[in-house]
């Protein structure tokens, strides 16, 4: 373990973590305030509108973006493909901050967070609801993650003896580790089922499960991708450009999957008409799949994949498109009827900024205490 | 690489026991009527929007009253809420002269839960806050099972459960048709103040059959138009209105335990268009096919196990 990562070093309180430190403190204070004086203290949400970007980002986008750990151990644990090996711990370590923080802000948009724990009560759970299973893999799929990360926290602390032990059941965690994801991270997509007609026919279909899984899976790529290289310009190291086009390799074939299922969809469904609406909806929707074509385009191409700034490109645009299909199903295709409308307030932007910032603190001293990033010489 | 006896067993035995915590959930019907069922029958062109009902509502239900305007000296919410769990509506088109009529007219519209045959909020929750009476169908809420997630709020096809987004603890609060009177004799507080027996609760069975003969009642002959309940006994005789060939809530969205009629188009009422499937079956039949009581999951999660421990194993050795 320890030749292939080591801890960066250097020291905590560099600029860019006091910036977030910033945001993390006014998330603290603006939360103290919903906690106090109630949901709509702070936020926007309605009752046309229950859910607005604390669901829409930090849940079902933010996990998305978080899929990094999943898609990666996919590659190197099934896939049996080794090579990519040295990507899976910095992968791990975002996925587990994106999926705890995204168990954090559940916990402050759920109303009644005081009885969360009925969740687990026999007398109450109730397995017919996606939202039951959602917050089930969720909930446990945190714990694996961190099961996950723990041979790095033994090897810190140098419990050598707890890593080995550790290292030898790692097998069932990793199953695990996969096994919930592709159950939730298609149930985020199937919760949007039950909302029937008041979701747009643009993105309410019965293929929403499966569209969303394979969204996921692109996007966890892309976040391989895009964190590696932005953590290599950060901290100064080599881009590690040779693995990451090989990553990057992959993704042109799930997108084009992906779009044969999204427009095949829509057109056996009869709805494609509702593109040449014009209205907002349409827009989002054209906008959402000109960002999925950008990147196949990029990286259909080999040449392309060997290129530092082309991967850069592709892989934020992924990420963008994934986000913004996302934010499409549950807001702006999403209508509740005449008289409703959401747009997030002050507050709430800022505590969804709180939550991003504290996840990017959390990773500077993770990465700079202990043996995450694969150790090579320094650029 | 070879599989030794023990870890097999450890892998099946970590199959099995994801399999037991997966629920006997297999592919199933949509959800039809209980053999109780009550509910409520709402007539459009006999409502002459007195909204006797909705303090009545209130004062059964203990909640607040709401004033829309500054200075306002009535209870008088201007749509449903946290406060408010049943309320009437008026559409108007042109001078809004005529009652019941789409040329310069005017209708009611009574709005609250509509107790559905296959409730989509009850399929949202997942700690059973909202459960279907097993025979009389009321659709109840529970607020020391709730976790205030609001699926239940997305999914409602008519918007019905409301949150209190202004309180510190809050809940959901929506009709539950009375049901806590059902025990004292009593039925909905709405339907017993109802004056002219636009609404009038009752077995949904009856409500039905009474929503079909007024349909094939000649508009202008007068009719003994039952009060309160459907077997009370007592009637308001008044003349029929040209209604709409159509019993909202037989089939709508899977069914409801309330049933309207009117002489207005419901659309223009603000009823949502719902198609006859629930969208509780469809979004039930979805998850159950993926995931099969669980097996899907179990043999998938075998196969990653195996998987992982050849790989991972692969690398120590
Ligand atoms: S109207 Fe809405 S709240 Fe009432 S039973 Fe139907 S789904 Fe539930
Ligand atoms: S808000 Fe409460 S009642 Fe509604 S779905 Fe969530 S837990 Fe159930
Ligand atoms: S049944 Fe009861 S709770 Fe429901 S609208 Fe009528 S009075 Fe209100």
């Amino acid at each position: 373990m320890n030749e292939e990562s080591k801890p960066l070093g250097g020291k905590i309180l560099t600029k860019p973590f006091l910036v977030c430190a910033f945001f993390a403190a006014i998330a603290a204070v603006l939360l103290v305030k919903r906690f106090i004086y109630g949901i709509g203290a702070v936020s926007n949400l309605s009752d046309g509108y229950p859910w607005g970007i604390w669901i829409a980002y930090d849940v079902v986008t933010g996990t998305a973006i978080a899929c990094g750990g999943y898609s990666m151990a996919l590659l190197v644990y099934i896939f049996n493909k080794g090579e990519y090996h040295p990507l899976v711990k910095p992968a791990l370590l975002a996925s587990m901050f994106g999926y705890t923080l995204a168990g954090f802000s559940v916990m402050f948009d759920i109303g009644r967070y005081w009885q969360a724990y009925n969740l687990v009560l026999p007398n109450y759970m109730q397995f017919n609801s996606v939202m039951f299973e959602v917050a089930m893999c969720v909930s446990l799929y945190i714990g694996i993650l961190w099961m996950e990360f723990s041979p790095t926290l033994a090897d810190w602390i140098k419990a050598k003896g707890l890593q080995k032990m550790l290292n030898r059941v790692m097998f069932i965690f990793i199953a695990i580790g996969v096994l919930l994801p592709t159950m939730h991270q298609s149930s985020l997509g199937s919760l949007l089922l039950l909302a029937g007609k008041k979701v747009s026919p643009l993105w309410h279909t019965g293929f929403l499960p499966l569209l969303f899984l394979i969204s996921a899976i692109t996007m966890g790529y892309a976040i391989v991708i895009f964190e590696s290289i932005v953590s290599s310009v950060g901290f100064k190291r080599e881009i590690e450009t040779p693995i990451l086009s090989k990553v990057a390799g992959f993704i042109p074939i799930l997108i084009g999957i992906y779009l044969v299922v999204r427009f095949a969809d829509i057109i056996i469904r009869g709805k494609i008409g509702l593109i040449f609406a014009f209205d907002l909806k349409a827009v989002m929707f054209i906008i959402e799949n000109i960002l999925y074509v950008i990147p196949l385009v990029i990286l259909a191409s080999p040449g392309n994949r060997v290129k530092t700034r082309q991967l850069f490109i592709a892989a934020g645009t992924l990420l963008l498109a994934g986000s913004v299909y996302r934010f499409n199903a549950f807001l702006i295709g999403f209508d509740p009827g005449a008289g409703w409308q959401y747009f997030p307030s002050f507050s709430e932007i800022m505590i969804t900024l709180g939550v991003i910032a504290s996840e990017i603190m959390a990773y500077m001293i993770f990465v700079k205490k202990m043996p995450v990033l694969p150790s090579m010489r320094h650029a | 690489m070879e599989i030794k006896r023990r870890d097999f067993l450890k892998m099946a035995a970590g199959t099995s026991l994801f399999l037991a915590t997966g629920a006997p959930a297999m592919a199933r019907e949509q959800k039809s009527l209980p053999p109780e069922a009550v509910g409520m029958l709402y007539d459009s062109t006999v409502c002459i929007g007195c909204r006797a009902c909705q303090p009545a509502c209130k004062q059964a239900n203990d909640m607040p009253v709401e004033h829309s305007t500054p200075d306002s000296v009535w209870d008088d919410p201007i749509d449903l809420s946290a406060k408010t769990l049943n309320i009437i509506k008026v559409y108007t088109t042109g001078r809004g002269i005529n009652k019941d009529s789409e040329t310069d007219g005017y209708s009611f519209i009574k709005r609250h839960c509509m107790h559905c045959v296959d409730p989509a909020c009850v399929s949202a929750c997942p700690v059973s806050a909202l459960k279907k009476n097993q025979q009389t169908g009321v659709v109840s809420y529970n607020k020391d099972a709730c976790i205030g997630c609001r699926y239940c709020q997305l999914a409602c096809p008519y918007n019905i459960p409301k949150f209190e987004f202004d309180k510190t603890f809050p809940q959901i609060r929506k009709c539950q048709l009375c049901e806590h009177r059902f025990k004292d004799n009593k039925f909905s507080a709405c339907c017993e103040v109802c004056p002219t027996g636009a609404s009038i609760f009752g077995k949904v069975a009856d409500l039905q059959a009474e929503a079909k003969k007024r349909l094939t009642l000649k508009p202008g002959e007068y009719y003994k138009y039952p009060v309160a309940h459907v077997k009370s006994g007592q009637v308001s005789y008044r003349p029929v209105a040209k209604y709409q060939p159509k019993v909202y809530g037989e089939k709508d969205g899977g069914g409801s335990q309330i049933l309207m009629l009117a002489a207005v188009s419901f659309e223009k009422l603000g009823m949502p268009a719902l198609d006859e499937a629930s969208d509780a079956s469809f979004s039930e039949n979805i998850q159950h096919t993926v995931y099969k009581g669980m097996i899907g999951p179990g043999v998938l999660l075998a196969g990653l196990l195996f998987a992982a421990y050849k790989s991972t194993n692969k690398k120590d050795e």
